[in-house]
């Protein structure tokens, strides 16, 4: 496993790419993993506290360790009407934690996402960004049986 | 100059070979993806290798049509394209059988057909005349679906770069902003602001270094054109930015991609690789003098960055926190030198402006409003997927002719345009033409173009409710306007919808949204209030129906529902009993059963299991 320090060093002289650091740090460890954020201060010359800022600003980072197959569940108006709700529940239901949530196997994470532009077939759920649409509460066990 | 039109000649006789050699082109966009067009393509190649047959395999990006993704062409040597729609691993192969063996089109499985200069098979429409293009102009979507959106051959054999030369070669700095100002174009994300002049803006700014920005954060729920053209045709939003890089005086430009668009940055990343390498783009760019570099900058998940000062912030490593105008982009942008900043499909329109003129598009749309549009159909609709239409043709159009009318034959509610910035058409304004003005008159917008339709069954103040949840999670919190007063309103619009509404809540609402709308210091803040205005103005009677008479008349607000058993049409069968989570439901077999409403939970599950109808929400 790469060292943290390395993942951020490769971006120290690129303009602004503290975001793109992050980016690389997740993929590696699916969240920004601790003292991170101090390193990436101390690379691009900010506060530890603005790069704390900018770790938590985005619904993408996280600094919390995440589970090995991250599941967002678009909530916005057009999986909301096409009954988005229903989806979260049996989500829900299928692996015994909320919205929010890491399974205690560090398998899953449930998170909500906003709109991933996939509306051409709604709801919609992304697993590790890869979008699933067209998705009712039936097909939730084939999609959770297919990261197993 | 160096002129790339020897080799476009190459390219285009290289593709028309190819168009006659026997060729499967497979749309794999994210929507084909999704729809399962990899398995498609595995299927087919396995086949084509299995059977040793002499096929070009392409892969396309989206035609627009979504509904019917997969997606699979079958072109034959003499005859016209052929498109089948809604294509599975086995239907692909079963096809391509009788098709590339036997020469016999499917024609169930067909779409339509482009006769591409040869005989028509009969009785089989051709994909112009088929409804969902009928209406519509394929300028800025027009290779979308056509060409391999990694080949920068086939880009160049359809025209491109053609522009870049012309402007290189011929045109001053200024005839170049001239003639985007007299074509009329206006930024195609949101705020329609004419392009021409805010290029002006950034070229009267002094200073050497400047930056062209391309605003490929795409948020709006509902709307995905700018995920299509940049993953179906890259090349002409780089070719866009090179065009104003030139005008404004720029050698280096910025894509800021959200994260959410993985195979668009994918696609950016081997279009920019490939433009350098054939010199296109980079330092002295086909021997003119003129150098110009692209960069991608991927965003992490903040709709707020759609915002041109945030998405700046962002760009430099910071919160995506907007900040106040002036200064604009245009005198003070990215680390404080001038920028201009459009949007994926503005950029995209600008090869074809300076390729056919201003005048050409002009032709198109109404006085103020030029050109085309793209817009994203989505919801309750027939036929899902991206239009491109003339601007001014009607709502009505768009909604019945291309998107087929509402699924499930169900009624036409109403349309939310501009997605939360946005509000909802209802069916009484159809008809009114699809522009900036007109939309802003109506309490909409035109925003980036998405359309979600509502049916019948849609409840508009729980749409207005979700659309606010989003402004709300999303907002930065920087100013008090946004950050409190969306909250405050959302409070107010959870209550309705929870039966708990008081009769001063409407009033309030108004209120409230007046005030956040004045003072919110970004454009987020100042059209959060939008959706909810909009819903007010056309559909007050809702509003009232949850405060006054605690009803939900669509019946979505869990809360306000009773669910209810006909005794006469309950034949006693247990099967509601059974299902019930809460143990709600009492009866003997054979008996009508009844639900005692305090336990009840809502859930509907009796409603979807009773086989008799005689559950109902009432």
């Amino acid at each position: 496993m790469a060292n943290f320090r390395d993942i951020i060093g490769a971006f120290k002289d690129k303009p602004g790419g503290i975001i793109e650091a992050y980016h690389a740090l997740q993929k590696e460890y699916n969240y920004i993993p601790k003292g991170a954020v101090a390193e990436a201060a101390r690379v691009f010359g900010i506060s530890e506290a603005q790069a704390y800022g900018v770790a938590t600003f985005y619904s993408y980072l996280a600094t919390e360790p995440r589970g090995k197959y991250i599941i967002r569940i678009c909530e916005s108006a057009p999986c909301h009407i096409a009954g988005a709700d229903q989806v979260i529940k049996a989500f829900e239901r299928h692996l015994g934690i909320k919205i929010g949530e890491t399974t205690p196997d560090g398998k899953f994470t449930l998170e909500f996402a906003e709109c991933v532009g996939q509306c051409q077939e709604t709801p919609v759920v992304t697993i590790n960004s890869v979008p699933y649409v067209g998705i009712t509460p039936e097909d939730v066990p084939a999609v959770l049986d297919k990261c197993r | 100059m160096h002129s790339l039109k020897e080799m476009r000649r190459e390219f285009q006789r290289a593709f028309n070979v190819s168009t006659n050699r026997v060729k499967v082109a497979i749309g794999l966009g994210t929507c084909g993806i999704a729809a399962g067009g990899e398995k498609v393509w595995n299927a087919v190649n396995e086949y084509v290798e299995n059977e040793g047959l002499d096929v070009d395999m392409m892969s396309t990006g989206c035609l627009g049509m979504c509904y019917a993704e997969p997606i699979m062409e079958v072109h034959m040597p003499g005859e016209p394209r052929f498109v089948y729609g809604n294509v599975k691993p086995e239907t692909a192969v079963e096809i391509l059988e009788r098709h590339l063996k036997y020469g016999r089109p499917s024609p169930e499985y067909i779409v339509g057909q482009d006769p591409r200069g040869f005989e028509p098979a009969p009785n089989i429409m051709e994909l112009k005349d088929t409804g969902f293009f009928k209406s519509q102009v394929k300028t800025v979507l027009g290779r979308c679906g056509i060409i391999d959106p990694e080949q920068i051959a086939h880009y160049i054999a359809f025209g491109g770069y053609e522009a870049l030369e012309k402007v290189l070669s011929e045109m001053s700095q200024i005839e170049v902003i001239e003639e985007i100002k007299r074509s009329g174009l206006r930024g195609r994300g949101g705020g329609g602001f004419p392009t021409g002049r805010k290029w002006e803006a950034a070229y009267n700014s002094p200073g050497p270094k400047k930056y062209v920005i391309c605003n490929a954060d795409e948020g709006d729920p509902g709307a995905f054109m700018d995920r299509s053209i940049l993953e179906g045709d890259p090349h002409s939003v780089l070719e866009g930015m090179a065009i104003c890089g030139y005008a404004i005086g720029a050698d280096e430009g910025y894509i800021y991609v959200r994260a959410e668009y993985p195979l668009a940055i994918k696609r950016l990343r081997k279009a920019i690789q490939d433009a350098e390498a054939m010199g296109i783009l980079g330092d002295n760019i086909l021997d003119s003098g003129f150098s110009f570099r692209i960069r991608i900058a991927a965003g992490a998940g903040a709709f707020v960055c759609g915002e041109e000062t945030a998405l700046m912030h962002s760009i430099e490593g910071k919160r995506g926190m907007p900040r106040v105008r002036p200064p604009y982009p245009a005198q003070s942008g990215l680390w404080g030198k001038p920028t201009n900043i459009n949007n994926v499909e503005t950029y995209a329109n600008v090869p074809g402006i300076i390729r056919k003129g201003a005048d050409w598009f002009a032709a198109m749309g109404t006085d103020n409003s030029k050109g085309s549009k793209v817009f994203a159909l989505t919801g309750k609709i027939r036929r899902t997927g991206l239009a491109e239409v003339p601007i001014g043709i009607s709502l009505r159009d768009v909604v019945f002719d291309i998107g087929g009318g509402i699924q499930n034959d169900r009624k036409f509610k109403a349309v939310q345009i501009g997605g939360p910035s946005g509000g909802c058409i209802p069916a009484s304004h159809l008809d009114t033409p699809i522009d900036y003005d007109s939309l802003i008159q109506l309490g909409a917008m035109m925003g980036s173009g998405g359309l979600v339709v509502m049916d019948e069954d849609t409840c508009m103040v729980d749409v207005a409710r979700y659309f606010l949840k989003f402004t709300q999670e999303e907002s930065c919190g920087k100013c008090t306007p946004c950050r409190e007063g969306t909250m405050r309103m959302l409070q107010i619009l959870e209550r309705i919808c929870q039966g708990q509404g008081g009769p001063e809540d409407i009033d309030t609402l108004e209120n409230l949204a007046l005030v956040v709308k004045s003072t919110s210091l970004c454009g987020l803040g100042q059209s959060a209030p939008n959706p909810v205005l909009a819903t007010l103005r056309y559909f007050r009677s809702e509003y009232e129906e949850h405060i006054f008479n605690k009803k939900c008349p669509a019946g979505i607000c869990v809360e306000l529902l009773d669910i209810i058993i006909d005794p006469a049409a309950c034949k006693g069968c247990t099967l509601c009993k059974n299902v019930c989570p809460a143990d709600a439901i009492t009866g003997e077999r054979k008996k009508p059963h009844s639900i005692d409403p305090e336990k009840c939970i809502k859930c509907q599950a009796c409603i979807m299991k009773c086989p008799f109808g005689a559950i109902t929400k009432g």
